[in-house]
């Protein structure tokens, strides 16, 4: 009874108290935590789809640099908000229109295709930026301040992992834990593969997109090559996977202590960073293939001297 | 009377191999009948091809009057089709409860909520592995997978159950256990075909047979006049023993 008020007690002070971090961090600080919350928000999305089908996706930086784009190209001409919007029915689109094309291809085609899906957006975006508009950069400028920024994508990431709670409860989120284990006694089970898989894809990337929308008047000015940095994709993969894809809070877990790694690497290890980076996602594949709640899980359990742990039902938050 | 499941020149062909050759036979609501022939005469194709696991190449499939050949697996399942795997399928990340939850919540009444859970319950119940409700079934024996994918099957409240030698593996006490859980089923008034290749179990729950090979149709009828039938002899043992 205590537990199921505090929970949400937790949750609302937790937001309240994030909402209030603009008044004392410094801008560098509230900088750091913009990409916080764009990592919760995108690791999150991704963990919606990619976590219980296991089919590993690395296009979510197609989505969220078409959303940042769209910003770019729009800002000036349409009202914020429409922009948004804009940007959110473009992210639908084009994840509607791959998902019918590709979630047919599954294993290592699927993670080979999604990664040379986002490359191949970039390149067409770069080809019409050069052939047709005939200017490559684009400028941002959108009357927003950092803790705007904040605000936004502190709501986005609220709403993405309300979203997930919320479809974790109804068919929609047991479909895919049953894709994720046996195709064929999914559809056996009267499981609609197809629509469930493109559902799920769409889903999870419209959040990337407005991600990247509500990101981009940070970067002031943005060229194919930056938003659609593949690094994105590799590190959402890799935050969701240290947390635990299979879980609500999974990927958010596995943002906060990466994030804090990465800043103090590239401050420190500038000219290393990659290197080590390489090195920190095979430990992490290698040390918790399941993340680090599970893992967690499993240390308390042998510290209890539990031995029949398997039949623990996985928590639902 | 019409019939529940009614199969109509059933044909597939895998390039040059006819697999299944124009099946035609029905079954009536209540029955429970055997499918037998030799290893390859196509017997799990003419399955996959009722459930939906491949589409037939040619003629028609209709459960309670709807036709439901070409239509994909997840839409024969809700159409009342449930069916085991010749070789188990488990969900490995679910619990055994969660595993026979899934069709209560896809199948034809969709239901959600408590509801799934009772189904479940009541299922697992039925064959009888409730108390490893919480288990994984990756722990399970062979025969409590068995089971438990029976117990799945059910879960779909099934109009036709399709059961592929679902007896096959199991020792000699297990397959008592087995028969007389089938026949348990029986009593229920499910309509059953099942693949089999135990003789003592086809005689103790099929009153009828229908006998396969070479992916054609040589026989149908009581399992006594079947088992007899000079035909279906010279198809398990060759010409010279008919």
């Amino acid at each position: 009874m205590v537990q199921k008020l505090l929970k949400p007690l937790l949750i609302m002070g937790g937001g309240a108290g994030l909402a209030a971090a603009p008044v004392v961090l410094s801008e560098y600080a509230l900088g750091f935590m913009v990409s916080v919350m764009s990592y919760v928000t995108l690791a999150t999305a991704w963990a919606m789809f990619s976590g219980p089908t296991r089919y590993i996706s690395l296009a979510t930086v197609a989505f969220y640099g078409t959303g940042a784009y769209t910003v770019a190209v729009l800002s000036e001409t349409l009202p914020y908000p429409l922009v948004l919007l804009t940007a959110l029915a473009i992210g639908v689109v084009l994840a509607a229109f791959v998902g019918m094309a590709t979630l047919r291809l599954a294993g290592i085609y699927f993670v080979v295709f999604s990664f040379g899906l986002a490359e191949l957006v970039r390149q067409l975006i770069t080809w019409f930026e050069v052939n047709v508009t005939g200017t490559l950069g684009r400028y941002i400028f959108l009357p927003f301040e950092t803790q705007h920024i904040y605000w936004q994508l502190l709501a986005l990431a609220g709403f993405t992992i309300g979203l997930g709670a919320w479809i974790r409860r109804t068919r929609l989120g047991l479909a895919p834990k049953v894709i994720g284990d046996d195709e064929v006694v999914a559809a056996h089970s009267g499981i609609a593969l197809a629509r469930t898989k493109v559902m799920l894809f769409v889903v999870s990337a419209a959040l990337m997109t407005l991600a990247g929308a509500i990101q981009s008047p940070r970067w002031v000015y943005i060229e194919p090559g930056i938003v659609f940095n593949p690094t994105v994709s590799f590190l959402t993969v890799i935050m969701a996977l240290l947390g635990g894809a299979g879980r609500l809070w999974g990927p958010t877990l596995g943002v906060i202590p990466l994030m804090v790694l990465f800043e103090w690497l590239s401050a420190n290890f500038p000219d290393h960073f990659s290197i080590l980076l390489g090195a920190l996602f095979i430990l992490i594949v290698f040390l918790l293939p399941n993340g680090v709640l599970s893992a967690l899980e499993g240390w308390m359990k042998s510290a209890k001297g539990q031995s029949n742990g398997k039949t623990i039902e996985e928590a639902q938050t | 009377m019409s019939a529940l499941l009614s199969l109509s020149n059933v044909t597939k062909r895998f390039g040059g191999l006819l697999a299944v050759n124009s099946m035609t036979f029905d079954l009536q609501e209540g029955e429970v009948v055997g499918l037998l022939g030799p290893n390859g005469s196509g017997k799990t194709t003419l399955i996959n091809l009722i459930s939906g696991a491949l589409p037939p190449t040619a003629g028609s499939v209709h459960v309670a009057g709807k036709e439901i050949a070409g239509l994909r697996a997840d839409q024969i399942a809700r159409s009342g089709i449930a069916r085991t795997f010749q070789l188990v399928r488990i969900l490995p990340s679910m619990t055994v409860l969660e595993n026979v939850q899934v069709p209560a919540a896809f199948g034809a009444k969709s239901h959600w909520g408590g509801e799934i859970d009772r189904i479940a319950r009541t299922c697992l119940e039925q064959v009888g592995i409730a108390h490893l409700a919480r288990a994984m079934p990756g722990d399970l024996t062979y025969i409590d997978q068995k089971r438990l994918e029976l117990a799945r099957a059910l879960a779909a409240e099934p109009k036709v159950l399709l059961l592929d030698e679902w007896l096959a593996g199991l020792n000699p006490t297990e397959l008592q256990d087995g028969i007389a859980l089938i026949r348990k089923l029986q009593s229920t008034g499910i309509t059953i075909l099942l693949v089999e290749h135990i003789m003592e179990a086809v005689r103790a729950l099929c009153p009828r047979c229908v006998v396969m090979n070479a992916g054609a149709l040589i026989a149908d009828g009581t399992t006594e006049e079947v088992l007899a039938d000079p035909n279906v002899i010279a198809a398990y043992l060759g010409d010279s023993h008919a």
